[in-house]
């Protein structure tokens, strides 16, 4: 085996480094799981109360700003955006803070860091698939059967992971030059869950707003995953799903192309 | 020499150092923003548009060849160059010049327990630490009982690493490493931690490792360390190759070279307040020595600039010949001093007490702080010094360090009398 060290030339093995270093990968995400349930009283039951608590509150809110109900129950309907949101912010959140909090590994280890933001994603999703037992348990409680329409699940969960990944790359390489995102990224996520159909439906997005707000790549994502978990009872616009998969590819890739670019300084400012 | 296994060629690694502003390497937006704004403006002045920076080389023109099996010493003073020469080799930042050739699978231990968490226990942290490290699950399951047999923790493997004693910990980390099978591996003073039993052990292992046909590059400021473990010796000043040969040689260019040094210091870095530009160590009549006389007092000269900040102070951490704290000087906590509160450069000698050292190499941390605050501007290692033979109280007997009796010598003040005592 050789390896050649030269300025500018790390790009030449980083894709099949980052093959040969996939255990690491689920060795940061196993890591951050188990440290999370031993620090904490009640361990994995985090990961259900909060998407619980946050669907009870915008059922509560629903009913105070009298939202006519339609012919989906409440909770699930709720329940249904709040499980995309969920994952994507608490992967985008840690995943974007992840290079600042292994920062003790990049000074010491070579390893292709985007493995680190990874880990952080695939940690969310760790959490996203325990919260769907919970989504399976409040289906059962209102006697809907999925349908057909749930086989596109994974698609549109691999699309806010696409999202989250591609964001997560570019804040985390951001966050460790200008520590000034440490602030930025919360402040996004506030926003985010107020511009997205969350707490409301696309249908009640007023006509003159539609376009701005479909290049939300979240509009896609959780009208996605209402449609799939609700079936034909839910309206998908296939212009929101075309934009998010416009908005995540491109991020994807803009993160990619950022992160690789300056990653190979980041073990002289962290 | 065959075909080597490491080739380094015209190597060269630059920092850029700011000068306007912050001295952190990460910046604020605002900064940047607030020079973006204002560079047309300065322009239309007629000023320099841009922040001024100075390069700093720390490693140039460095060219060297390693033969498999071959267990090299890198030395050389605080800010030669080593710990960059090493990360570059272990892909950790990029060269700005040059080339490296690897011809095999690399491993460092840049430091004992990378990646280590404290809440994890024994049994999980040498599978965490062992992939940070490039080995697979496989083969760590595979190694495994080896690895907890090598630390010597049975016992606790299921006990979070929060409760090891430090001892331990070192033990279990060093344990990992150790059963790591690269082909060439890099150590960065990782046997400068542990009891003298256990580096005792570790340098058993690596001689294991070399006679196994490996490659060692190995940076140590134990001098003993690098003539027993090592046969060829790199002596790095200011980031270029000064010496390149036997190691008994390098290591004795290194001690002898305490006049050279003076007259190009490196860049240590600043703190907030303050930077430690040089220090050395004085004799009684005032030259730079490298050699320390027990029982004598250790003249320490420091010079140093301060930005005038009140209630700044200067200490000083001896550590032993294993990298343990031994002891501290303080202007502030022992002699109710503090820096000068007027901007400027300063030369201050500390002469410290008479102590009784054993036989070893030992080295100091020099830092300012802010009175009981925080450090301002750490240099580790900023010194070091050789205690050639420990003859306490003119007795033929040699006090060494590594005897395992500690490091300082506790004579007393006048020969002990024995009285009859009666016993009714």
């Amino acid at each position: 085996m050789k390896l050649v060290i030269e300025a500018g030339l790390s790009a030449d093995h980083y894709w099949r480094d980052m093959w040969r270093y996939r255990e690491l990968m689920y060795f940061l995400a196993w890591r951050d799981l188990a440290v999370r349930y031993k620090q904490t009283a009640i361990g994995v039951t985090w990961a259900l109360i909060r998407p619980a608590v946050t669907m009870l509150v915008f059922v509560a809110f629903r009913r105070l700003v009298d939202v006519p109900p339609g012919d989906v129950p409440e909770p699930l309907l709720v329940f249904a955006a709040v499980l995309p949101w969920q994952f994507f912010s608490s992967a985008l959140a840690e995943s974007s803070a992840s290079l600042i909090g292994n920062a003790g590994l990049i000074s010491k280890v070579y390893f292709p860091r985007l493995l680190i933001p990874t880990a952080a994603v695939v940690t969310a999703f760790a959490d996203f698939l325990v919260t769907l037992g919970l989504l399976a348990l409040l289906m059962l409680w209102y006697g809907i059967a999925p349908g057909w329409a749930a086989l596109t699940l994974p698609f549109f969960a691999a699309l806010a992971a696409c999202l989250a990944l591609g964001l997560g790359f570019l804040l985390a390489a951001l966050n460790v030059k200008y520590r000034d995102f440490r602030y930025i990224v919360p402040f996004l996520i506030q926003v985010g869950l107020f511009v997205s159909p969350i707490a409301f439906t696309t249908e009640r997005m007023p006509e003159r707003w539609q376009t701005a707000y479909m290049l939300n790549p979240l509009v896609g994502i959780i009208d996605g995953f209402r449609w799939s978990i609700l079936g034909g009872r839910f309206q998908l616009e296939p212009q929101a799903v075309w934009s998010s998969v416009a908005v995540a590819t491109s991020s994807l890739l803009l993160g990619v192309w950022y992160f690789r670019r300056v990653e190979r300084g980041f073990a002289d400012v962290i | 020499m065959g075909s080597p296994i490491v080739k380094v060629e015209g190597l060269g690694k630059r920092y850029r150092l700011r000068h306007a502003g912050e001295s952190l390497p990460y910046v604020a937006l605002r900064d940047v923003l607030a020079t973006k704004a204002a560079a047309p403006l300065r322009w239309l002045r007629g000023g320099p548009t841009r922040v001024t920076r100075e390069d700093f080389w720390a490693l140039r023109d460095v060219d060297f060849e390693i033969a498999p099996g071959e267990v090299v010493g890198i030395i050389g003073r605080n800010g030669a160059g080593k710990s960059t020469l090493l990360k570059i080799l272990s892909r950790i930042t990029e060269p700005t010049e040059g080339r490296v050739t690897l011809y095999g699978r690399v491993a460092s231990l840049l430091e004992v327990g990378t990646g280590f968490h404290p809440e994890l226990t024994g049994r999980e942290n040498i599978f965490l630490n062992g992939a940070i490290l490039g080995m697979s699950r496989a083969e760590i399951t595979r190694k495994f009982d080896e690895i907890v047999a090598f630390a010597a923790v049975e016992r606790f493997l299921d006990t979070p690493v929060k409760y090891y004693s430090s001892g331990m910990y070192v033990r279990l980390a060093f344990a990992v490493a150790a059963h790591l099978e690269p082909e060439i591996l890099i150590v960065d003073e990782v046997l400068a931690v542990g009891d003298a039993e256990f580096q005792k052990k570790c340098l058993g292992k690596m001689h294991d490792v070399s006679r196994g046909g490996r490659t060692v590059l190995f940076v140590s400021h134990n001098m003993a360390a690098v003539k027993s473990l090592t046969s060829r010796g790199i002596l790095l000043t200011e980031g270029r190759v000064a010496f390149d040969g036997p190691a008994a040689e390098a290591v004795d260019r290194y001690m002898g070279s305490a006049t050279d040094r003076v007259a190009g210091n490196p860049y240590l870095g600043r703190g907030r307040h303050t930077a430690i530009i040089s220090s050395r160590l004085l004799d009684a009549a005032g030259a730079a020595v490298h050699r320390y006389n027990p029982g004598t007092p250790l003249r320490i000269a420091i010079v140093l600039e301060t930005d005038g900040f009140p209630g700044l102070s200067l200490e000083a951490l001896l550590r032993d010949p294993a990298h343990v704290k031994l002891g501290l000087a303080s202007i502030h906590q022992f002699h109710g001093l503090t820096l000068p509160e007027r901007a400027g450069r300063y030369r201050v000698v500390l002469e410290l007490a008479e102590m009784w050292l054993a036989a070893g190499s030992y080295s100091l941390d020099l830092t300012t702080s802010v009175v009981n605050s925080s450090w301002d501007h750490y240099v580790e290692h900023a010194l070091e010094f050789e205690v050639a033979s420990a003859n306490v109280g003119g007795q033929p007997w040699d006090f060494q360090h590594n005897l395992g009796y500690g490091s300082l010598a506790l004579p007393c003040v006048r020969p002990p009398q024995f009285l009859i005592e009666p016993n009714d």
